[in-house]
């Protein structure tokens, strides 16, 4: 009875000092705000970095155009991958939302944690590998889009040197650079990958070095994936091509952009949140690509015709199923030949095909 | 015309325990109109920063857990820095504490009992000594400056984390993902009931007050204050600066490493890349706003540790955003410095050049 006499003096305190409905809301959990669905979103980076944290708050955006006044979203940016993510996820399940989506790798464990204290809370972890009852993973098949990216620079390419800036050598983005390489081969065998590691997701100034370096050592062509818009307007100050990232940069680079690799959310937040309010969510774990719409490649600019148009048939092929970037036969660096990896080897992905520039660290 | 600050003769100790008070007053008339500003209701803000991280069971642990580190490594640096010896890597030596900790759970996986934790926070503030060694050793045989010694080595030790949880103490069950195996049982620090409060800040709060006790009452402490304020008179009274370089690097080097081994065996539960955000930095801060006293760092490590939990719980209840959050902290640090500031020294309006000038 203490603890509720205690409560409600601060929420009459709380009301009679700021008469702001949506504070109080804020700390009695989900009881109250039984009307409206609560959702929260956690990124890794700020939402104006125009890539990955910005397309995944497209997607909470998505949700609140879909949903109307059916849902109330809230957002956590800038989260660091470490103690304090496990804090910021509880602070949002103890605030009453239902459904938390915590969108970056590094937030897996403390996402579990989480789970496991508030079992009637669901939860969705991107590029994760661990489930439970009330946690679902998700991601999408980027490596499909590099491999028509890689496509398209083997055309493009001169120097036959590619410039390519990653953020850490996790499978995801090691299955991509093997799938860009793959595509780049099947029309260029001569061409060669160069590689910056710049181990962050979203650091301009870093990422704008790695692209001068890169262009130094002969690269024609700027291939990135870490967040931010720096390579590309790096690319185009030097009157080179390249693609952006995660999101749409041809406004920051409308000369140098062939196309991007864009990471399309909102069809997924919306069906999750959906499923929550018809009280059919279950935990699974999906994993989409081209054809359900989940990586998307803009409209691709800034080469001829004939470039565009074999891009746009290995997309169409992707998405039917008739080209497969890690089917056939596929050599490794090391020489030995693997064949037609299931996806549980592009997800732990660690060793790079043969004719990649680069030793993979660790 | 410019101003001048001029020391003040003596200081007012009414004033010096009403600083803070006026520090946090004028944060909030700062604070509640940059909010207003932003269209968020001001009193609304101020309520979530400054009354919500105290306001329930949870967010108090919270609070203290993300103060433990703070207070380890800032009583530590308090010391260093009243020896005017400038340790500004100790992120570096928590880096170094947590992984030869880690050594432990990771290489010797089998061994759980009460003796594992207990070598694991040994090895923790060990290795946080050995990094600190480096730049002491290097000041006191060649000179080198340690502050940009002791900086470049926080990037070091970084990437030999990183280094090490991509490759040789990769969980290998882990899909290559770059974490060590998670510590369990008595590889971590036994929490204190539900939520993520440990063994931690008794441990950090128990060193403070020893540190206390020595700065004040032992000739340790009085040589530490010697050294660090008139050093030509240390050395008459027999004191060696090189000694008390080595003692603040060793000192503050090893209570960095084991707020490192601390944190891995509690918040993060294994070694990842990122283990800390910045906490070695941020205890910096927290030295000085303590004014290098370790009762003061205790406080002030509270009050940053805060200012976080506040930040955090503006973006959720009001939509702030990060940036806005960093800013109202911003603030906060500028008013409690311009208060302590100003109880030392007396603004003066002078007319005419400067001394130098005038020269």
């Amino acid at each position: 009875m203490q603890n509720w006499s205690a409560l409600t003096r601060r929420d009459a305190m709380k009301a009679a000092l700021l008469g702001s409905v949506a504070l109080a809301a804020g700390n009695t959990g989900a009881a109250r705000a039984a009307d409206k669905l609560k959702a929260a979103w956690v990124y890794v980076g700020p939402v104006g970095d125009f890539g990955y944290s910005y397309q995944h708050d497209q997607g909470r955006i998505a949700v609140e155009k879909a949903l109307g006044d059916k849902v109330a979203t809230t957002f956590v940016e800038n989260v660091p991958e470490g103690p304090d993510a496990e804090r910021a996820i509880e602070r949002l399940a103890r605030d009453g939302n239902q459904i938390i989506f915590t969108t970056s790798f590094g937030f897996m464990d403390p996402t579990l944690k989480v789970a496991k204290k508030f079992p009637k809370v669901k939860f969705c972890h991107a590029t994760g590998y661990k489930r439970a009852d009330n946690v679902s993973t998700y991601s999408a098949r980027f490596y499909e889009g590099r491999y028509v990216i890689g496509q398209i620079a083997g055309k493009m390419t001169k120097s036959n040197v590619v410039g390519y800036i990653v953020s850490f050598p996790i499978p995801e983005v090691v299955s991509g650079i093997n799938a860009f390489m793959l595509g780049a081969q099947s029309v260029n065998p001569n061409v060669k990958v160069k590689i910056v590691w710049v181990n962050s997701w979203y650091d301009p100034g870093k990422e704008a070095d790695a692209a001068k370096v890169l262009i130094g050592q002969g690269a024609d062509i700027m291939v990135q994936h870490t967040d931010s818009t720096a390579p590309l307007q790096v690319a185009q100050e030097k009157g080179i091509l390249g693609f952006g990232q995660s999101s749409d940069m041809a406004k920051f680079a409308p000369k140098a952009q062939i196309t991007a690799i864009t990471d399309d959310w909102d069809g997924y937040y919306v069906d999750q949140v959906k499923e929550m309010l018809a009280g059919t969510w279950k935990s699974t774990d999906t994993w989409d690509g081209m054809a359900k719409g989940m990586v998307v490649l803009p409209p691709i600019v800034n080469v001829p015709d004939d470039v565009k148009a074999m891009a746009e048939k290995t997309i169409a092929g992707i998405k039917d199923g008739s080209i497969k970037p890690f089917g056939g036969k596929i050599t490794k660096q090391d020489g030995s030949v693997v064949e037609n990896l299931d996806d549980g080897a592009i997800l732990s992905m660690n060793w790079y095909v043969k004719g990649i520039d680069d030793k993979l660290p660790g | 015309m410019r101003i001048e600050l001029e020391k003040r003769a003596e200081r007012s100790k009414t004033l010096a325990w009403a600083s803070p008070v006026i520090a946090v007053l004028a944060t909030m008339v700062t604070g509640g109109l940059i909010f207003a500003a932003l269209g968020k209701p001001p009193l609304a803000a101020l309520w979530v920063f400054f009354v919500e991280p105290f306001a329930s069971l949870w967010s108090l642990e919270e609070l203290v857990v993300k103060a433990t580190p703070l207070i380890l490594i800032g009583v530590g640096l308090s010391v260093a820095y009243r020896a005017n010896v400038w340790n500004i890597g100790a992120e570096g030596q928590l880096t170094a504490g947590a992984l030869l900790g880690s050594t432990v759970p990771i290489l010797f996986n089998a061994w759980n009992t009460p003796a594992t934790l207990l070598a694991m926070l040994v090895l923790g503030a060990i290795g946080g000594m050995l990094w600190a060694l480096i730049p002491a050793v290097l000041k006191i045989k060649a000179g080198a400056n340690e502050i940009l010694v002791s900086l470049m080595l926080v990037y070091v030790a970084q990437l030999l984390l990183d280094w090490l949880v991509r490759g040789p103490w990769r969980d290998p069950h882990g899909y290559n993902f770059p974490k060590s195996v998670a510590f369990e049982n008595w590889q971590t620090m036994p929490t204190i009931g539900e939520g993520r409060l440990n063994l931690g800040i008794f441990i950090a709060v128990l060193i403070a007050v020893v540190l206390a006790v020595v700065m004040r009452r032992t000739i340790k402490g009085y040589e530490v204050r010697v050294m660090g304020e008139a050093p030509r008179a240390g050395r008459f009274a027999g004191f060696s600066a090189d000694r008390m370089v080595l003692f603040s690097f060793l000192l503050s080097g090893g209570l960095a490493g084991l707020a490192g081994v601390i944190e891995v065996a509690s918040t993060v539960g294994q070694l990842q890349p990122n283990i800390s955000p910045g906490y070695g930095f941020t205890a910096i801060i927290v030295a000085f706003l303590g004014r290098l006293d370790p009762v003061g760092v205790v406080i002030a490590a509270l009050m940053l540790a805060a200012s976080y939990l506040g930040g955090e719980a503006a973006q959720i209840a009001l939509g702030i955003s990060d940036k806005a959050a960093r800013v109202f902290q911003g603030v906060l640090l500028f008013w409690v410095l311009a208060c302590d500031t100003l109880i030392l020294y007396r603004p003066r309006l002078v007319r005419g050049p400067t001394a130098e000038a005038a020269r």
